[in-house]
This record gives structure tokens, C-alpha cells and sequence, in this order.
């Protein structure tokens, strides 16, 4: 490559220096016709082959692109927004966002493509309002109730991780913050750190994935509501293999700080089992059934113990020809909670939910509830409420939803609601939880 | 290890009688039908294949179902369509499938997007408003059999590094796989030649390599925009644009409500053919070949039948 620079910047000298001599030649008193010709010779001589010189090295300068292009093809991550090969216009539509046209900025002084390790970042906004009567448990007019950012990423060959920030009337919080462990021998899956404990179906979902609202009253009374079992610890699950159903255990150790348990020594820990089986019926249909244990310290005070059992199923059905415009899902929670007084005293109570939601068109649902559950201390109040629900989504991004409530409190005069909640959400597309 | 996880995968296999090929070495797993189909194209008896969606379903919204998780524990190579196609289902299955094999960059992990042809990359700026973008391009690439060829040339690749035993006889496979279907293209061709630029409009952008690949010129969309139902005033204006230009024929993927495209077609003598964008997406359609056989003889005979005189009845 070197030699041949050379060579060319020497024509082009060569080149130069014949001009020289022949502006001076021209300029001597003797006219000497035959040097002429043969200077002139020479540079022609000296085009041709600095013509062919560039021609190959412009052959040979588009073959190394294409074999670049073929490289950055096969680079095993596609740099996003950053196309080698642009074969369309965006989408008419643009314009209307109000964003700016042309390539996108690039702010500070790195290449764009440092920021593809940059995580998935998403903001999900939930927006919240009540109207009605409740003397008992009234929640604002409204309320932005909860503005939840996600930053999920790899993070090596064998980690990823996911944190779910949540920006509250009461704060900022990490909801959850943890590493998953995909790889381990023998099975394993890990995930360490902050998380919503696999205690029931309801536990472990955040407030803008739940098919309602609210949460249910036996969440309420029984398993610390909106927060539930949210605990630093160590999740392990593995696969049960065998010839007739997914059979999944799920072993956790926490902390023992939440709204349900209380630590006071470093040995009041917090433990939760879960079984999940899982069969599909059809292509169509599947069952879904888990049972839960919890064991802890109570928040009463230290030495007391408080237990929770559970048991969950879901019916789901969704054609897959219609998939986008009819879906049903029926599901049910059963839990017992044992929870140590003072004086050597137990409270034992128990709660249930019984729930269905029907898509009925491509951007339409309508649901059903009803709760029934006793209060954790006080086993004798029993709460019960029935709701409807209404729930339209704009698209996959967006979601209004409506739901009318009526509780009959067990120690109080019934209240009759309707709660309303806007889900918004930007970012990175998240997956779907199933 | 890989001899117990092995057996634990065959008596499922046996269990469920959901392959024949119980003694294939290298247990493959594919997104789509389409991919499933080139994989078994290329690895013949020496390979298990199956698919996670099925060709009559929407491959954005797929559910991500335990019992897929149990397909995946097993699998030697996953193959995807990438493009963030499978984006709302795929990396939790991957990540709760606990096999290390098939994560994203390791050795058994195929992205057969990599080396296909993918229109539609988007420049400039791009937003929601613009509906549901895939901001890496196009996914509906397997639409266009030069992409096929592609992929499968991926596979068989992959393929060997995977099972390097059988390396030779993948590299027969391919190459009789891309001997049968330069042939079927010849054929393809001829089927649509006289019917270059003709201009139809599809349901959604699943078809931009189809159309590239086949003459046709897409001039609209029942969608206003990617992933958004139909509006009243974007298919007024839809039938309008169709009565101008003088199109006739919709393009619509079995997964989506005819309701619209119908009406459309009613008012514009015009005819709604469901095509279905994937293997499997008809009962006749089993491998790759079926695919274009079927959509475009389908296709050829409804444009003789809209270009009779009287009209599409």
C-alpha cells in the first residue's frame, strides 16, 4: 500500500516537473521540436499510467467497502438508529409529532454508538382519580399515583438486570432492583436484590400491569397492599421436569422489612416458597396454577411470627387467529394469614378474590370482581366488595381505564366509588408479562 | 450433563409426540414457522425442529407461555427474526429458559436478520406518533426468497459450527435448497412479470420485501399507521386514493379483522385476498416453497379476476 503511494506521489512529481521543464523549455531561444515530442510523450506516458494506477486503486477501494458493509452486517448486535442502509423514508407522520426532521443530534463529543450499552430506559405514568363515597379508606380526587421508570439491561455473558424505580406521593423508591442469573448449572435461576416476592399472583405484579384499578381487599387486609412482600433477598427457582406439566419451584429469602413482616434480629429472616404449574389446554387455552407459602417476623413486635398460605389459579383463553381482538381470563386467590398476638394469641383470617376480564374488540375489555376477606388482626371484620370495570386502550402504549367499586366495610358505613386511572407509558417497549 | 438434559428432553419429545426425529443431534427451536421451515431445509434428519408461533397468529403478539420456556430448556440453537419482532415475548422466555446455549451471543443464538436484505430502516428522527416503528428496519424480510437463501446459508453455517460432523451434509443441503429455489424463483418471475408495478395496498407493512421482491407498488395501507386499528377518516381516504389510482386488489394477513378491508373493497369493486405472511399460515403451506407458491397464484389469479371486465363479483 505504502510502495504504491509512493509510486504515485512520484508521477505526480514526475508529472509536475516535466510542466516545469517544458514552460521552460518553451521559454529557451531554441525551439528543439524532437525533445518536445518526446517530453511530451513522456507526460502523456506519465498520465496514462497515473490514470490506470487510479482506476485500480478505485476498484480496489470499492471492494474494501463492500467487504465493510458485509462485515457491519454481520456485527452480532444491529446498531439501533444507526442505519448503514436507509431503503425507505420514515413513515408519513413525523412531521405531525412536531420533531425534527434530518439525522438525530448527537450530544457531546462521543460517537453515537457508545450509548448502545446504554440500558432500555421507560417511564410509565399512572394517573389516578376517585369519586364517591368511602368514610373508611378514601383516596385522593387526584393523585398521580405512581411514576415508574425502568432501566432494564444485559449485563454480562451471564447476567442481566432489571430496576423499577418508583416516584410516588410518598418519595422515591426502588421497587425492585435486581440481577437475574439465567445461566447456572444444574437449572438454576437467580435473581438477587430488591423485589416483589413470588407470593401469589397479585404480589408479585406492579400497579400498572394489574387487570384493575385497585388491588383486591384480601391484598389489602392480608398482604400489605400496594407494596405487599417487596424485600431485599435471594429468589431461586428451577424447573421440575417431568412428562406432564411445567412444574416450577421458586425458594426466597428476604430481608424480613415489609409491609407484612418484621425483622429485629439479623435472623428474623423472611422465606417464601412458591409451586407453579402451568398446562396449556389448547393452542388456544391454558391453566395456570401456583400455591405460596410465607414465613416471618411479625411488624408486631420481635418473637412473634406471622404465616401467609396461598393459593392461585388462571383460566386464560385467546384464539390465536383473533389474538389481537379477543381474550378471557378468569382468575382466583385464595389466602390464609396466621399472625401471632400478643399473650400467646392467634388471629387467623382469610381472604379471597374471584376476577374475569373479557376483550370484547381490538381496544376494549370489560371485567368483573368480587373480594371477600377478613382483617389480619381482627378476624371477625369482614370486608366485602364487587366491582365493574371498563377499560380502553388507545394503543399498545396508553390505557384509560374505569372501574365502579362497592365495599361493605365490616366496621363501617359501605362505600360506593368509581376510580379511574390513566396508564401512559414511553420508552423502550417492554415485554410482556405473562 | 448434556446427555441427562438430553434425556429429559426425549421423554418430553416422546411424551408429548411432538417430533419424530427423537435420535437428531442438534435440537433446534425457531420463532416463526418460516424460519422452522428453512432450518429443516437445511438440516434435514440430522436435526429436531419446532416452532414457538404458529403461522395464523400475529408474530408481535405472542404469548410467552411456560410450556414454550420447556421447548427452549432443551434447545441447542434458537433461531429469531430479530428486528425486535419478537421484542414482547422472547427475552423473558429466553431469559427464564435456563439454558446458556441459546442467550442472546452465544454460540447458539441465531439473529437471522443479520445478513437478509431489510428495507424500511427508518432515518431522521422517529416517534410514536408514527405508530408502532421498528426503528431496526422492517421484520417481515423472510417475505423475499433472496432472504430465505440468506437465512438458510445463516443456518447451515451455524449448523456446522454446532454439529461440525455434519457439516458436509448440511453444506448439500444448502445447496440443493438454493439449487430448487433459484428454480422456483424462474417460476415465480414468470407467474408476475406481466404484472410489474401493479399497485395494490396492504393491511399492514408486512409486505414491503414481497412487493420489492415481486414488482408490486404498496401505495397504502388499511392501517393509518404501524399497529394502529383502522379510523373512519384515514379509510375514507384510503377509498379514495384506491378509486383515483385505480387499484383494486387489498392484501391482508389472516390474523386481522376483514371488517374494514372488506367495506373498503366494496366500495372500490376492488377484492381483499388473505394472504397469509407465513408457513403454515394456511393448511396447504408446509415449507417455504408452499409459501410463495400459494400467495402468489392466489395473487396472480385475483388480479386476472379484477381486471375482467366485469369486475370483481
Amino acid at each position: 500500500m505504502c510502495a504504491r503511494t509512493t509510486r504515485i506521489l512520484r508521477c505526480v512529481g514526475g508529472a509536475a516537473l516535466s510542466c516545469w521543464v517544458m514552460s521552460g523549455s518553451a521559454s529557451a531561444q531554441t525551439p528543439a521540436d524532437q525533445s518536445l515530442v518526446a517530453v511530451r510523450t513522456e507526460v502523456e506516458k506519465l498520465r496514462q499510467e497515473f490514470d490506470a494506477i487510479r482506476k485500480q486503486y478505485d476498484a480496489r477501494l470499492a471492494e474494501l467497502e463492500a467487504r465493510l458493509a458485509v462485515l457491519e452486517g454481520r456485527q452480532p448486535q444491529a446498531a439501533p438508529a444507526a442505519p448503514t442502509t436507509p431503503e425507505a423514508a420514515v413513515p408519513a407522520g413525523a412531521a405531525g409529532a412536531g420533531g425534527p426532521t434530518g439525522s438525530l443530534p448527537v450530544y457531546g463529543n462521543v460517537n453515537v454508538l457508545s450509548k448502545i450499552f446504554n440500558p432500555d430506559i421507560a417511564v410509565i405514568g399512572d394517573f389516578e382519580g376517585a369519586a364517591g363515597r368511602n368514610l373508611v379508606n378514601p383516596q385522593a380526587p387526584l393523585e398521580m399515583a405512581e411514576s415508574e421508570a425502568s432501566l432494564q439491561a444485559i449485563v454480562d455473558p451471564y447476567a442481566r438486570a432489571d430496576f423499577f424505580f418508583s416516584f410516588g406521593s410518598d418519595g422515591v423508591e426502588v421497587e425492585e432492583g435486581f440481577i437475574t442469573f439465567p445461566t447456572l448449572p444444574g437449572g438454576f435461576l437467580a435473581k438477587v436484590g430488591k423485589m416483589r416476592a413470588s407470593f401469589g399472583k397479585v404480589n408479585a405484579m406492579h400497579t400498572h400491569v394489574l387487570p384493575w384499578v385497585d388491588r383486591p381487599l384480601v391484598t389489602q387486609n392480608l398482604v400489605g397492599g400496594d407494596e405487599g412482600i417487596a424485600d431485599a433477598g435471594i429468589s431461586v427457582g428451577r424447573l421440575i421436569m417431568n412428562p406432564w406439566v411445567f412444574l416450577e419451584a421458586t425458594g426466597e429469602v428476604y430481608r424480613g422489612q415489609s409491609d407484612v413482616f418484621g425483622s429485629y434480629t439479623r435472623s428474623d429472616l423472611t422465606y417464601v416458597g412458591r409451586l407453579r404449574g402451568y398446562q396449556d389446554v389448547s393452542e388456544s387455552s391454558n391453566i395456570d396454577v401456583g400455591a405460596s407459602v410465607a414465613y416471618g417476623g411479625s411488624e408486631l413486635e420481635p418473637g412473634l411470627k406471622t404465616r401467609l398460605f396461598g393459593l392461585d389459579a388462571t383460566f386464560r383463553y385467546r384464539p390465536l387467529r383473533r389474538a389481537i381482538y379477543r381474550r378471557f381470563v378468569a382468575r382466583t386467590e385464595a389466602i390464609w394469614s396466621r399472625r401471632d398476638l400478643e399473650d400467646d394469641e392467634r388471629a387467623t383470617a382469610f381472604g379471597t378474590y374471584v376476577s374475569a376480564d373479557y376483550q370484547f374488540a381490538r381496544r376494549w375489555f370489560v371485567g368483573g370482581r368480587y373480594d371477600f376477606s377478613e382483617r389480619a388482626f381482627d378476624p371477625s371484620v369482614r370486608d366485602k366488595s364487587g366491582s365493574l370495570l371498563l377499560t380502553y386502550w388507545p394503543s399498545e402504549f396508553s390505557q384509560v381505564r374505569g372501574q365502579f367499586r362497592r365495599i361493605n366495610f365490616g366496621d363501617g358505613p359501605t362505600a360506593n366509588e368509581f376510580l379511574f386511572q390513566f396508564l401512559f407509558s414511553i420508552g423502550a417497549h417492554g415485554a410482556h408479562v405473562f | 450433563m448434556k446427555t441427562r438434559r438430553f434425556r429429559f428432553c426425549a421423554v418430553l419429545v416422546l411424551a408429548l409426540g411432538l417430533a419424530s426425529g427423537v435420535d437428531a443431534a442438534v435440537s433446534v427451536v425457531a420463532t416463526t414457522e418460516d424460519l422452522a421451515a428453512l432450518a429443516r431445509e437445511v438440516g434435514g434428519d440430522k436435526v429436531s425442529v419446532e416452532a414457538i408461533a404458529r403461522g395464523y397468529q400475529d408474530p408481535h403478539f405472542v404469548e410467552a407461555k411456560p410450556s414454550f420456556i420447556l421447548r427452549l430448556y432443551g434447545a441447542d440453537l434458537l433461531i429469531v427474526v430479530g428486528r425486535e419482532l419478537e421484542q414482547a415475548w422472547l427475552p423473558p422466555l429466553i431469559t427464564q429458559s435456563r439454558n446458556a446455549k441459546i442467550q442472546p451471543g452465544s454460540s447458539g443464538y441465531l439473529d437471522a436478520s443479520l445478513t437478509a436484505k431489510i428495507l424500511e430502516i427508518p432515518v431522521g428522527q422517529i416517534t410514536r406518533a408514527m405508530g408502532d416503528v421498528h426503528p431496526l428496519g422492517n421484520p417481515h424480510y423472510w417475505l423475499d426468497p433472496g432472504n430465505g437463501r440468506r437465512a438458510a446459508q445463516a443456518i447451515q453455517a451455524k449448523l456446522s459450527q454446532l454439529d461440525p460432523a455434519n457439516a458436509a451434509y448440511y453444506a448439500q443441503r444448502y445447496a440443493d435448497f438454493d439449487k430448487r429455489l433459484a428454480q422456483a424463483e424462474k417460476g415465480w418471475d414468470q407467474m408476475m412479470a406481466p404484472f410489474k408495478g401493479l399497485k395494490v395496498v396492504t393491511y399492514h407493512r408486512s409486505w414491503p420485501n414481497f412487493a420489492e421482491r415481486f414488482g408490486l407498488d404498496v401505495i397504502g395501507y388499511v392501517e393509518p399507521k404501524p399497529g394502529i386499528p383502522p379510523s373512519p377518516a384515514h379509510t375514507l381516504d384510503l377509498i379514495q386514493e384506491m378509486k383515483r389510482q385505480n387499484i383494486k386488489v387489498i392484501l391482508m394477513e389472516p390474523y386481522f379483522d376483514a371488517k374494514t378491508p372488506n367495506a373498503v373493497a366494496r366500495e372500490t369493486g376492488g377484492r381483499v385476498l388473505v394472504l397469509p405472511p407465513s408457513v403454515g399460515g394456511v393448511k396447504d403451506v408446509k415449507t417455504y416453497f408452499d409459501l410463495f407458491d400459494y400467495d402468489l397464484k392466489l395473487l396472480v389469479s385475483a388480479i386476472k379476476a379484477a381486471a375482467a371486465p366485469t369486475g370483481a363479483s
